[in-house]
């Protein structure tokens, strides 16, 4: 086992942890406040990250279509998102007569809910995990499948035509897509031998699954890619929201707060799935070592892991933006297409390639 | 518009009926269309206009014959110019004057302007209906540079209003030949970059082969013109059949594919764009001096009879038919707008298909709305 | 063909035809009653072959509406000019063409819709641009709508 030279985030946790013990009494109020305070940072930081990836999109997109972006509001436009963000708030949240109430108002949360929880199980940081349980991949695997039924409600509640069309195109794309990622994991989980998302990271520790895995892993890697767009219905695969056929899909009916919460989703759905292919192909937190060229190992440790964690995700983030101003849409048909004639068959024969090198340890 | 009658909510079993428009997220215009669908397939289209008519027909019946010319750039306002010169044509026919050499020579350059200002909107539109939303963007820089050549020029940026019968109302702008040439230089290399966004990418094939098909017959049959019919096989460029303004002295290639889809009529247009380069190159240095307006009387009158013109806008052949009887303002004038026509193999087209194929057909017929209902 | 040529098969078909060209294109003038026998065999025929159809239109001349057809062949590149005379402006009835060329279907809607004629055999005959229940037609010479401002 080789020396990580990296900071550990958890003596930071257990220094807290031992101090909370120290001053209440009861370990279950201990649990309680770190949950409450785990709580209150996440949503923080899911709220400056929202802005932050906002801010990002509007720019990238920009400067690829030759044109500023936001310059105006704060520092290079900056705080663009805060303004929006304050103008939703003060919007009137209408909700159509003939829909139904109940449901119309529960979909935005079963959808920023079930985003919010994948958060649960990743590695930002050595040693910095919410929680960090033994079934991780198959955790994020079947809660992300959650959001569809948050997406069906919207468009079913909303009794428009156009919004019902929209939900059951998203949802077909969502659940055939599903089955593409879930394959991609598994290939990963072959070769680790273990679902437990600090497992997978800590088996990268002499080199990234992709370049170790070399060529089953570097399909896996980009069938993920591809299906996750997909997932997260980000254009080429954005026919749920195609403007220039059915007005909004369905999300047309809602104004405000609620139609706030499904962009949000939109955007943590983005970096959740780029933190997952990050941590999965490309070593989460680990930094950047090859084999046992030790010296260049500690070199590379000095770099913090946070800073390698956000480096990768956001470098995935920006490929999955890039591919949105590049691309004209898929149809709906093609898009079917797509996955069930192509992705899934290559998937497949695919995880048969994966076994084998991983019988055989035809890997690095 | 039409109020509701009951043939339009006949349906079948397990059909639905969809409007589309008239509010329409890309600038095709206030086009209102009623698709019936099973499911995801078209089963039937039908277009309802009249949401923009402003009786210009009507409207030329008391104006003068110098006033009537402007009152058609509002109808294909993309092409203003070019709407403008027939109209300008039709009147000289009447007179049976002919504009002067340096007259000819202008219209014919700030026509190709028009037309591949025209195309390259065209092409920003059809990238933002298909979803890619870049092109739009790259293409109207382009159309930004010509504009501002007209705007020196004609005093307009979108509605030229430049035309006389006889000429041109004013001479070009000392800049004209400079600016001219660097515009052309510049899109004759960024053409190669549209090639690499749009039309190599493997999505925008797929969208695009194999949808929207019609026949060289239907094309004939159903009037068609410009590049719809052109990307069928159909050879009706007016420029060669029946050439107007010195456009026989100027060498170019009419431009045919036989592929009949949406993806034939949008490298048509394409190849267009490099022919209209071309044509603005041989004559850009070889402006002939001279009068700039044939000499006609303040009120004009023409002579009793019927003149038609046609010239080819972007879009395709636009007749200009003036029936005179002798008095200071048209008696009747029929404007044969290409669009018209088009629009109505819209139907054919679309039926048997999905939406998304719906969109993709609107997009490369380049209809623009105004000219349907004038 | 030339005009010459054109005017002998015309007579052929049509013996009471009136011939007319004082204009660039050879005008051939009929009565309204007799025009579908005539303009099939226009487009059926292989050496007149007229199947390009690109303008339809009418002229109200105060005691008559006059049809206009505008007629090309794109095999033998000739152009004639059918107009066929309605006598009845009352009641101005004609037969649709909209089964020898396609095109004409909106354009005879148009028609319809700003000079009130009548085809018969019509696919679907509706008013294009205006209200169904519009007062008028538009483009006849004897229209009044009060909002008209002389000018």
């Amino acid at each position: 086992m080789k020396l990580l030279l990296a900071y550990s985030f958890a003596n930071l946790t257990s220094a807290i942890h031992s101090g909370l013990s120290g001053s209440m009494g009861n370990e279950t109020l201990v649990l309680i406040t770190e949950m409450v305070i785990t709580g209150i940072c996440l949503l923080g930081f899911l709220v400056i990250l929202s802005f932050f990836l906002g801010y990002m999109e509007r720019k990238v997109a920009a400067f690829m279509q030759i044109r500023l972006g936001p310059n105006r509001v704060g520092p290079k436009g900056s705080l663009q998102i805060v303004a929006d963000t304050v103008k939703l708030l003060f919007k009137e949240g209408l909700t159509p007569d003939a829909s139904d109430k109940f449901l119309f108002n529960l979909a935005p949360f079963i959808v920023v809910v079930t985003s919010m929880l994948v958060m649960a199980p990743m590695a930002f940081a050595k040693g910095f995990q919410i929680w960090d349980l033994n079934i991780g991949i198959l955790y994020v695997s079947s809660i992300s499948s959650m959001g569809v039924i948050g997406i069906l409600m919207a468009g079913w509640s909303s009794n428009n035509k156009y919004s019902l069309l929209g939900a059951m195109r998203s949802g077909a794309q969502i659940v055939s897509y599903e089955l593409s990622i879930g394959l991609s994991l598994i290939s990963i989980v072959i070769l680790t031998g273990s679902l437990r998302i600090s497992d997978i990271v800590m088996s990268q520790q002499n080199g990234w699954w992709l370049f170790k895995g070399h060529i089953p892993v570097i399909i896996s890697f980009i069938i993920f890619i591809i299906a996750s767009t997909a997932e997260i219905n980000r254009a080429p695969f954005d026919l749920a929201e195609a403007e220039s056929e059915l007005t909004a899909g369905f999300h047309t009916e809602y104004s405000g707060m609620k139609f706030a919460m499904f962009l949000l989703s939109e955007y943590i759905n983005l970096f959740v799935v780029s933190a997952i292919a990050a941590t999965i192909f490309l070593g989460g937190w680990m930094p950047f070592h090859i084999g046992s060229w030790e010296g260049f190992n500690h070199i590379m440790d000095y770099i913090p892991s946070s800073l390698w964690f956000f480096g990768k995700t956001f470098f995935i983030i920006f490929v999955i933006m890039w591919f949105r101003w590049t691309f004209p849409r898929l149809r709906v048909d093609q898009l079917l297409n797509l996955e069930w004639k192509y992705l899934l068959p290559i998937s497949m024969v695919n995880i048969l390639l994966v076994t084998l090198i991983a019988i055989m340890g035809w890997h690095f | 518009m039409s109020a509701l009658i009951e043939e339009d909510y006949i349906t079948e079993e397990g059909e639905f009926v969809i409007n589309i428009g008239p509010q329409h997220p890309s600038t095709h215009g206030v086009l209102h269309i009623k698709a019936w669908l099973d499911g995801e397939t078209i089963k039937k289209v039908q277009p309802h206009l009249g949401y923009i008519h402003r009786s210009i027909e009507k409207m030329s019946e008391s104006l003068s014959y110098r006033n009537f010319i402007f009152v058609t750039s509002r109808m294909d306002y993309i092409s203003a110019h070019i709407n403008n010169e027939a109209c300008a044509l039709a009147v000289e026919k009447g007179l049976q004057i002919e504009a002067p050499p340096r007259a000819q020579v202008i219209r014919i350059l700030m026509a190709e302007l028009t037309r591949l200002a025209s195309h390259q909107l065209w092409w920003g539109a059809t990238g933002l209906d298909l979803g890619a939303i870049t092109p739009f963007f790259h293409a109207f820089r382009e159309r930004e540079a010509i504009i501002t050549i007209m705007e020196n020029t004609c005093g307009a940026r979108l509605t030229q209003n430049y035309m006389v019968p006889g000429g041109v109302m004013y001479d070009l702008h000392p800049d004209f030949q400079k600016e001219t040439k660097a515009i052309v230089k510049q899109v004759k290399e960024k053409l190669g970059e549209y090639e690499d966004l749009l039309t190599g990418n493997v999505i925008f094939e797929q969208r695009t082969k194999g949808v929207g098909y019609i026949s060289k017959e239907d094309a004939i049959s159903y009037g068609c013109s410009g590049p719809t019919a052109r990307a069928s096989g159909v050879s009706c460029d007016v420029r060669k059949w029946f050439p107007y303004d010195g456009y026989d002295k100027v060498v170019f290639d009419e431009v045919l594919d036989t592929g009949g889809d949406c993806y034939a009529r949008y490298m048509v247009r394409m190849r267009e764009m490099v022919q209209c380069c071309d044509i603005i190159d041989q004559l850009i240095d070889n402006i002939p001096e001279g009068d700039f307006q044939a000499k006609t009387k303040n009120v004009i009158k023409l002579p009793k009879g019927e003149f038609y013109q046609r010239v080819e806008t972007a879009r395709g052949e636009l007749g200009v038919y003036l029936v005179s009887d002798g008095a200071a303002s048209p008696y009747r004038i029929k404007y044969r707008s290409p669009n018209f026509s088009n629009l109505s193999a819209l139907e054919h087209m679309a039926v048997g298909g999905k939406i998304g194929d719906l969109v993709a057909i609107m997009a490369t017929l380049d209809l623009v709305i105004p000219d349907i209902d004038r | 063909m030339t005009n010459e040529e054109l005017k002998q098969r015309f007579t052929e078909l049509l013996p009471g035809a009136i011939y007319d060209e004082t204009g660039e294109f050879l005008n051939v003038i009929i009565n309204s009653e007799v025009l579908l026998p005539f303009v099939k065999e226009l487009r059926n025929n292989d050496t007149l072959s007229f199947d390009y159809l690109f303008c339809l239109t009418c002229v109200d001349w105060k005691d008559h509406l006059m049809m206009v057809y505008h007629l090309l062949s794109k095999d033998h590149k000739h152009t004639v000019v059918v107009k066929a005379k309605i006598t009845d402006i009352t009641n101005p009835e004609i037969e649709s063409v909209s089964s020898i060329w396609k095109t004409a279907n909106f354009h005879e809607r148009e028609v319809y819709d700003l000079f009130g004629v009548k085809f018969l055999n019509h696919p679907d005959l509706r008013r294009i641009f205006l209200d169904e229940d519009w007062p008028g037609h538009p483009l006849r010479k004897n229209y009044v709508d009060e909002n008209m401002i002389e000018i």
